[in-house]
């Protein structure tokens, strides 16, 4: 697999997007410095342009079979394609819901704008990577520009301290994921992805060395995903970062993440599916049981989202261990339409802040069916998204995962699934009690910008109409997977 | 034709949202009337169901289907037979009810109140009409949300307890019941209800798999000892939620039994069918006795609600038409018999604000017509002859009796036990003197109220006296649902 690294087999016009967007980046960061505060609304619609522009040229690939380009590391597929234009959507609405509160807290800012631009760039890298490498880079530049996006808060100890706490934890996660490749390219002798598979499969790799490097790739994987026992930087960081970083750290990565976990186990490691299977499992069911139990005890809304991610990344796991592709849908429906809810429930969080305020106690939500019916109802939606109460996309995410694991014979992995979920219940329903049984304590009229509050109600209503009319998102995902392995 | 499911399904849900579109105005009057006609109009589109109903057959009538999630071929598919389409008509006619009740009682955000009922009423709807393993589940869990919110929001002083109790049960129960219809789906292929009936299983599949629906329905039901939740609920919800939750809310359990349990898993049915029994025994009367000493009137109704609904159950795990028959009845009248009661409750809470017996006492002598009506549904509870109470009774005591002396021995008891809570409790709230100066000031039945018994009395009447349209419609699908429990699937 030495194939000589002409100029055409860079096949850039495949890595476009990636291309515009660190294009873009650096524009923006030169072009901000000429923009006055009073015109810093510039640097973010040209943030806005990127997006659209990288996702209009990722539409138009062509991706109905894998190709290789840059020499063979990367990787353009229908997986790859459907991530990444989810991947835009997530940040540009992070955009749009946050305008105010950045504004609100100085953070409106050329560099808040370029460090999300890096950050996508690294999660973009992430899942197209096609090689070691590539991954490995695109991991890097995007927990680098995480860590700077939450200490962004300079002034803030809370900020400064999850960011230190997810550098120094987020290290020993590269650190893991070094060591566990390096195994795996000393068994199999290549730092391709499709290569070194092939290797396992017909060659006669060292086993012991494989499994060895294995347990540490799994490790990074849980690390990212925020999978017990490598959950530990979740709830601090979602609590200690700015709302509107929180809203970025919770939505996009997961596609990485999720990209990160199928490159490696699916792409590379499928050969020893049923030992990573086991370690899924175990990672599952923790996840499940831990993030939902310990959510009930949280008075602060981020660290109850927070705890909410780890289980719901629980959920999606179990997709991944059925270690077929339906199951790789299911996993994948999961994320995209978790990620969709998580928009709208950390979008009505940073609705509510103003300056000098932060609404991140539950108790701010107290009586928001009296002060604004409609956020009421959205924050109602996402709740029974997230508890997987039909008609709500959630269910649709549950149900996929819930048949891919009864699909493999696994239906007490089931029963434990769907009895953590009602653990899970008594949460979100104590949100929706808070919203509409209880009177309010905060009475200040809720300001909203026109454009934030027209995004947010489409995208509570996609709760709903997605949950109607799953099919089309369910055959995207199925499709994408069956067209990329 | 028209789709007449599908608009039983959806007026309500249209005039619902309709309604909720209209709470910005803080207009209470034009949601009230606009709720009033959607009911009346939801009512209206699901009567041609009953009239053009196909007498003599087990098919499933007015059946649409399209195709809705290929990706796991699920349908959405609608259909009626003798059984469910009284449901759906009972289910119709009592959202009247309920939109008609909370008319002046209800002051605080009208337009969600009245929107909630609506939709809760399309949505029950559906649960009776889906014939779509996945299209039911939709309905069945996406009605705990209204209820959840009837009760959270406009209940007593307990009633984010009530309100967290009654859904995280019904959860609990609901999810169980959705890895069976996944599993039923791995080995079919289908999420097509009908198409189970036919499914090849193993005693030991069907054991595991009765176990997981009968937890969702047992729940709804409530049998003892899952019933703990209805008290609360019942107690702390606004009348007409207690109106809603009695008459419909339960029939949901009863009507799973009889569209899933007894026809996709015969065989667990015969196995565990002591098993049934023996709850809906304990039911029957050690639940009749908790009513007897009871306070609050509410709970005393709730109490009885499930006594009678153990009827409805060992009637069903009875194996014969009269068994069956007899439950399907005792689910219609207790649909209108315990709306009754909860209403007449409701006419006293919004006078003295108390449930409680020992707050009353000679309300007949201030308010004499009420009294007509309380003593007109007290008699139907207690199963007395010419009222609809007593035909559904009468039939599963005569069934138990064919079955097993002992067995209709017991089961009578409610007869006894059923006039002894009922009557004491009409004797202590209504009869002797007057108690205080509180009932001395009591007026009689507003025209709304009056109207508003008037029509259950009515039912209750007619039920009782001439039930034969009623039983008439589920013969056949009794018939057929019977010849599916008696074939082994093994």
């Amino acid at each position: 697999m030495t194939a000589a690294v002409t100029v055409a087999s860079f096949n850039l016009g495949l890595a476009l997007p990636e291309i515009v967007l660190a294009a873009a980046a650096c524009v923006i960061l030169v072009a901000d410095l000429f923009v006055s505060d009073a015109r810093r609304g510039i640097s973010y619609w040209l943030t806005q342009l990127a997006l659209l522009a990288a996702a209009a040229l990722t539409f138009a690939l062509p991706d109905d079979t894998p190709q290789r380009a840059l020499g063979g590391m990367f990787v353009a597929d229908k997986l790859a394609s459907v991530l990444k234009i989810f991947s835009y959507l997530a940040v540009s609405l992070t955009l749009f819901y946050s305008r105010t509160y950045l504004a609100q807290r100085g953070l409106f800012r050329g560099e808040t704008f370029v460090l999300m631009l890096t950050a996508l760039l690294g999660m973009l890298v992430m899942i197209s990577a096609n090689n070691f490498v590539p991954l490995y880079l695109g991991l890097e530049l995007m927990s680098l520009s995480l860590y700077a996006l939450i200490a962004l808060q300079r002034e803030s100890e809370r900020a400064i301290e999850a960011a230190m706490k997810y550098f120094v934890l987020g290290a020993l996660a590269s650190g893991l994921l070094l060591y566990g490749m390096s195994m795996i390219y000393g068994a199999t002798g290549t730092l391709d992805i499709g290569a070194a598979a092939d290797v396992m499969v017909r060659g006669t790799p060292n086993r012991t060395i494989i499994l060895f490097g294995l347990v540490f790739v799994v490790s990074a994987i849980a690390f990212k995903l925020g999978a017990v026992p490598y959950h530990m930087w979740v709830p601090d960081v979602y609590d200690g970062a700015p709302t509107a970083v929180t809203l970025f750290v919770g939505t996009a990565p997961e596609f990485a993440a999720f990209a990160f976990a199928m490159r490696l186990l699916v792409g590379t490691l499928s050969a020893f599916a049923s030992e990573w299977q086991g370690m899924l499992l175990v990672l599952s069911l923790l996840s499940m049981l831990f993030g939902n139990v310990v959510a009930i005890a949280q008075t602060n809304v981020k660290r109850m989202l927070a705890y909410s991610t780890i289980a719901n990344m629980g959920f999606m796991l179990i997709g991944l261990l059925a270690a077929n592709s339906d199951g790789y849908s299911a996993a994948m429906f999961y994320v995209i339409t978790y990620v969709l809810t998580a928009l709208v429930g950390f979008g009505i969080v940073l609705l509510l802040s103003r300056e000098g305020f932060e609404a991140d106690q539950l108790d701010d939500l107290k009586g928001l069916n009296q002060r604004n019916p409609w956020y009421a109802f959205l924050m109602l939606l996402t709740m029974f998204s997230l508890a997987g109460v039909p008609p709500t996309v959630g269910f649709y995410a549950k149900f996929s995962v819930i048949w891919a694991a009864v699909d493999i014979g696994f239906v007490w992995l089931a029963v434990i699934a769907v009895l953590a979920s009602i653990v899970g219940a008594f949460y979100y329903l104590r949100v929706v009690k808070l919203m509409y049984f209880d009177d309010p304590v905060d009475r200040e009229p809720i300001q909203v910008r026109g454009d934030t509050r027209l995004l947010l109600s489409l995208n509570g209503a996609a709760l709903l109409l997605l949950g109607m009319f799953p099919q089309m998102l369910m055959g995207l995902c199925a499709l994408a997977l069956t067209h990329s392995y | 034709m028209l789709p007449y499911l599908s608009l039983a399904i959806w007026v309500p849900i249209v005039a619902g949202v309709l309604v909720l579109a209209l709470q910005r105005d803080g207009d209470a009057a034009a949601a009230r009337w606009l709720a009033l006609v959607g009911a009346v109009a939801g009512f209206a589109v699901a009567i041609p169901l009953y009239t053009r109903f196909a007498l003599g057959t087990a098919e499933m009538q007015f059946v649409e289907t399209v195709e809705w999630i290929p990706r796991f071929n699920v349908n959405y598919l609608l259909g009626v037979d003798g059984i469910s389409v009284l449901l759906i008509l009972l289910n119709s006619f009592i959202t009247v009810l309920a939109v008609w009740a909370g008319w002046v009682v209800i002051e605080k955000r009208v337009a969600q109140y009245m929107a909630a009922f609506l939709i809760q009423s399309g949505l029950i709807n559906g649960v009776f009409a889906a014939l779509d393993g996945v299209l039911f589940y939709v309905f069945f869990e996406a009605m705990l949300i209204p209820m959840y919110l009837i009760i959270g929001i406009w209940g007593g002083p307990n009633r984010v307890y009530a309100a967290i109790k009654f859904f995280l049960y019904t959860f609990l129960g609901s999810v169980l019941m959705l890895v069976a219809l996944i599993y039923l789906y791995s080995v079919s292929s289908s999420f097509s209800i009908l198409e189970w009936y036919q499914l090849p299983l193993s005693l030991k599949t069907q054991v595991w798999l009765f176990a997981a629906f009968f937890v969702a329905f047992a729940v709804k039901v409530p049998m003892w000892p899952v019933h703990t939740w209805l008290p609360d609920a019942h107690v702390e919800a606004p009348t007409g939620g207690s109106v809603v939750l009695a008459a419909i809310t339960l029939k949901v359990g009863g009507y799973g039994f009889v569209r899933f349990i007894l026809p996709i898993l015969p065989d667990a049915s015969h196995y565990l069918a002591g098993f049934v029994i023996t709850l809906s025994i304990i039911a029957i009367v050690y639940i009749g006795f908790v009513a007897l000493v009871q306070a609050d009137m509410k709970k005393l109704i709730a109490y009885s609600s499930i006594s009678h609904m153990g009827f409805v159950t060992l009637g069903f795990f009875l194996f014969s038409q009269l068994g069956v028959e007899g439950g399907l009845v005792q689910m219609i009248s207790h649909g209108f018999v315990s709306a009754a009661l909860f209403l007449c409750v409701g006419v006293l809470y919004d006078r003295m604000h108390s449930r409680l017996i020992a707050d009353y006492g000679g309300v007949v002598n201030t308010m004499p017509r009420f009294a007509a009506f309380a003593m007109l549904f007290a008699m139907a509870n207690a199963a007395l002859p010419g009222t609809s109470g007593f035909v559904g009774e009468f039939m599963v005591i005569l069934a138990a009796v064919r079955a097993n002396l002992w067995l209709g021995a017991l089961a009578a008891t409610i007869m006894i036990l059923g006039a002894a809570y009922t009557l004491w409790m009409y004797k202590r709230v209504w009869f002797g003197d007057v108690a205080n100066a509180r009932v001395a000031a009591l007026k009689d039945l507003s025209k709304r109220e009056f109207w508003l018994l008037a029509t259950v009395a009515a039912a209750v009447l007619a039920l009782g006296i001439y039930p034969k349209p009623f039983t008439d419609v589920m013969h056949a699908s009794v018939a057929d649902l019977l010849a599916h429990v008696g074939a082994s699937k093994q």
